[in-house]
């Protein structure tokens, strides 16, 4: 699936494992939450990088302890009517300080990715058929935001707090 | 896929999609607001051709929320045979406020 | 009342602009209508039975004059020159066409309103006390607080896909006329021992198929403290609540399955992370707000009008006009007038472009070009001089808006019903029209007493049936349209939801069975009972005998 990250298309360099599939010796590889906690010490012990798929009833907090180890944590919108992940992406950003990517899969679609990113995400793996035409268009479309979130934009209430001229 | 009534006659009904009309699938494959244009299924080969036009038409962007209704045949009229699907046809069953504006 | 500022402006216009996007590329064939509806409905546009309808947000109820002169154009150049107001304080505009969905909103967004989040699975317009900022027995004006919450909740990017509908109200009286008790979350301003005034946090109250009363989550919060809170309570139900069931899937039935202490204890260990963060409220910012719904500028006036009192002892059509349609000022010589939009065998809650033109005129002429939309389905001019009551009753009665029933038995609460709504088992609007007509008599009306009469189409409760004195709800049985009685619901303070009377009576007789009801509490009542109250001394037996006697 194409992976839009920084406006573009890009390759992803990830390889994603299953539950029991063979760990490989090198290259950053993506697993389940489950797989990570029953297998850390073997995961962790690998000279590369790690990221973890977290399903949306899975606690985001639970992840606090490791944060500092993922490069690449994977959230799920299964449909994308579905907005846990949104509350998931908040708490890895906001709380836990989670700095690798964050990206978005499931089913992805154009009219949400400026709530994606507000929430922290910042790679999507998405079937439309222009992604870096839509990442333009979506991120574009707001100038100003009432609500603070941790991407860094100064909201509407910061804004009229601060003198003019 | 449109959902399909049971046994009687039928037709096919959608709103269309740019105006919201109520529309029944018409004799030549339009889709017409009046429901005596309908073109009626008597059996269940016939409500199946309605329901794959009906898919069509949604593909093509032309209506939305397809279904077929029974509807009866009453001195010459046909009639939907629920009073929701009635009203439907109908319109409210109410002097609309215009009608009863400011008093005089 | 609040004034936008370009910020407001360019979030309502860009939203108009992506909207249409959406439209166009829907009208194209790129999006599904699976992809569309949410999209949609998140701008407030439903498919109904008939057509498109175009649910307008009036933000707690208020309206400019300039606002509802741009509602009546809508009506006018877009649908079939009327609106209906609802049970949300919205309006709802019934033939809309999608086509012309976004320059109706691009019209809209000229006088500051939109569409936004009038549906769809996200937090909906928060509503407060019609009477705020007039009212007598006000503590505190909640409109500051619904527009703080208002602009926190729009366009929120964690809580737009929510596991379903979110609604908020606030009161600022004692009296509570905002039905805070059956909302997803309630505020209910009042003073701590201390004299700081602050929020009773109330959640999980709701209508629909499960009707609940909300549990208090938190006895008092400090005002700087209610966006964290919120945000918090928001957290945990958009991980939390329910999404296998969409019958199951509001916050009330969260609550309800872990237990009021356990959704408390979720709440405040979030709310410990995040209370001291960006969504504390400075003092600077609140007097911001605050600073919108200053006082209008009040002449200083003798609380008497001596016209209005000469005119009251002659006139027996204005004195009960004056008692039912006419409420207590906080401001010496000034009245909060009630327009009935529930005209005996009218359309409850429904305005003509007309009618809504007349009224922006009474407004700027009368009430400092202020309305304010009842979730009573009527409307309001809160700042009237008592001096100009004789003028603007009528003026009103001209317009058909003076039927001296608020709160009587004719002031018919009514959904649209299967008339407009494709949620409808049965149809409510000529239910209410029938049963209205039953008490032309003022004189009788008026010696019935206070009474709320509710009526639903189906049990989605928008009509919210199940707080009604008397609830009615519509529903199919047989394939024919049948009528659910309940009595003794309440929205106020003493929230109750209604107990089913019997069963389910034929449209014909439904008018018969409320006079019944009536009947029976006439006899029943001792002193100066409502019907409320003589049902919850009595019990429904009296009640049931009546209604089911000739059956």
């Amino acid at each position: 699936m194409p992976l839009l990250k920084n406006g573009a298309v890009v390759p992803d360099p990830w390889i994603a494992l299953g539950d029991v599939a063979p760990v490989p010796g090198d290259g950053p590889i993506l697993v389940s939450w489950a797989r990570w906690q029953s297998e850390a010490g073997v995961l962790a012990g690998r000279n590369a990088a790690i990221g973890i798929r977290l399903k949306n009833d899975e606690p985001a907090e639970a992840l606090g302890p490791f944060i500092g180890r993922f490069d690449l944590v994977a959230l799920e919108f299964p449909k994308f009517t579905d907005g846990r992940a949104y509350s998931q992406a908040r708490i890895l950003r906001e709380r836990l300080g989670y700095v690798g990517e964050l990206r978005a899969t499931g089913q992805v679609l154009a009219d949400q990715l400026l709530f994606m990113r507000r929430c922290g995400f910042d790679a999507f793996d998405t079937s439309l058929p222009d992604p870096a035409a839509a990442w333009r268009k979506a991120t574009a479309s707001f100038s100003g935001f009432y609500q603070p979130t941790g991407d860094g934009h100064a909201t509407i209430l910061d804004l009229r707090r601060r003198p003019t001229g | 896929m449109v959902k399909a009534a049971e046994g009687g006659s039928q037709v096919a009904t959608a709103n269309r999609l740019r105006d919201g009309a109520v529309v029944f699938l018409g004799g030549g494959g339009e889709w017409t607001p009046d429901l005596q244009d309908a073109r009626v299924a008597a059996s269940a080969d016939e409500a199946h051709g309605l329901t794959r036009a009906a898919d069509e038409a949604v593909r093509l962007a032309r209506i939305v929320g397809p279904y077929l209704i029974a509807v009866a045949n009453e001195s010459g009229r046909w009639i939907p045979q629920s009073y929701r699907e009635r009203i439907r046809a109908e319109g409210p069953s109410l002097a609309l406020p215009r009608a009863a504006a400011a008093k005089e | 009342m609040y004034r936008y500022d370009d910020y407001d402006r360019a979030l309502v216009s860009e939203r108009v602009e992506q909207f249409r996007d959406q439209v166009r590329r829907r009208l194209a064939g790129e999006l599904s209508e699976e992809e569309f509806r949410p999209l949609r409905l998140t701008n407030g546009l439903y498919l109904q039975l008939h057509a498109y309808m175009l649910r307008v947000a009036i933000p707690y109820g208020m309206l400019s004059s300039k606002q509802l002169r741009a509602l009546a154009h809508v009506a006018r150049r877009y649908d079939r020159g009327y609106g209906h107001f609802t049970t949300r304080q919205n309006i709802q505009f019934n033939w809309i066409k999608l086509e012309e969905a976004p320059d109706i909103l691009a019209d809209l967004a000229k006088a500051d309103i939109h569409g936004m989040q009038t549906s769809g699975n996200c937090i909906r317009n928060i509503t407060a006390d019609q009477f705020a900022g007039a009212a007598a027995d006000e503590i505190e004006d909640p409109r500051i607080w619904s527009e703080i919450i208002r602009q926190w909740s729009t366009l929120h990017p964690e809580f737009s896909f929510l596991p379903r509908k979110f609604k908020i109200a606030v009161t600022g009286s004692p009296n509570d006329r905002a039905a805070v008790r059956v909302h997803d979350i309630g505020l209910r301003m009042h003073k701590d021992a201390a004299g700081e005034i602050g929020f009773e946090v109330i959640v999980g109250g709701g209508l629909g198929r499960t009707p609940m009363i909300g549990k208090t989550v938190r006895k008092f919060l400090p005002k700087r403290h209610l966006l964290s809170y919120l945000e918090a309570i928001l957290r945990v139900y958009n991980q939390f609540g329910r999404r296998d069931n969409m019958f199951k899937a509001r916050i009330k039935i969260l609550v309800h399955e872990v237990g009021t202490e356990e959704l408390r204890r979720q709440v405040e260990a979030e709310w410990e992370q995040i209370r001291d963060g960006a969504l504390a409220l400075s003092e600077d910012v609140i007097a911001g707000i605050a600073a919108h719904f200053a006082p209008p500028a009040f002449e200083a006036l003798q609380e008497i009008a001596t016209a209005v009192e000469v005119l009251r002892a002659k006139d027996i059509a204005f004195r009960r006009w004056l008692d039912t349609n006419v409420a207590a000022h906080r401001q010496p010589g000034y009245a909060i007038v009630n327009l009935s939009l529930k005209p005996h065998g009218g359309i409850p809650g429904d305005a003509t472009a007309e009618q809504m033109d007349a009224v922006a005129d009474l407004a700027d002429r009368y009430s400092f070009g202020e309305i304010r939309v009842a979730h009573e389905q009527n409307l309001v001019l809160a700042h009237v001089r008592r001096a100009d009551l004789e003028t603007v009753w009528r003026a009103a009665d001209a317009l058909g808006f003076a039927t001296p029933n608020i709160g009587k038995a004719s002031d018919i609460i009514a959904c649209p019903g299967l008339d407009y709504c494709s949620l409808a088992n049965a149809r409510s609007i000529p239910v209410a029209q029938r049963i209205s007509e039953r008490f032309r008599d003022v004189a009788r009306e008026h010696d019935i007493g206070d009474i709320k009469l509710n009526i639903s189409g189906c049990i989605n409760a928008c009509g919210h049936h199940h707080v009604g004195h008397i609830g009615i709800l519509g529903v199919d049985k047989n394939g024919a349209e049948h009528y659910q009685i309940t009595l003794g619901g309440s929205a106020e303070d003493d929230a109750a939801v209604g107990s089913l009377l019997g069963p389910a009576i034929p449209s014909e007789r439904i008018a018969d069975a409320v006079e019944a009801l009536v009947d029976a509490y006439i006899a029943e009542r001792r002193g100066g009972e409502r019907f409320l109250d003589t049902y919850r001394r009595v019990g429904s037996r009296p009640f049931k005998e009546r209604v089911y006697a000739a059956a």
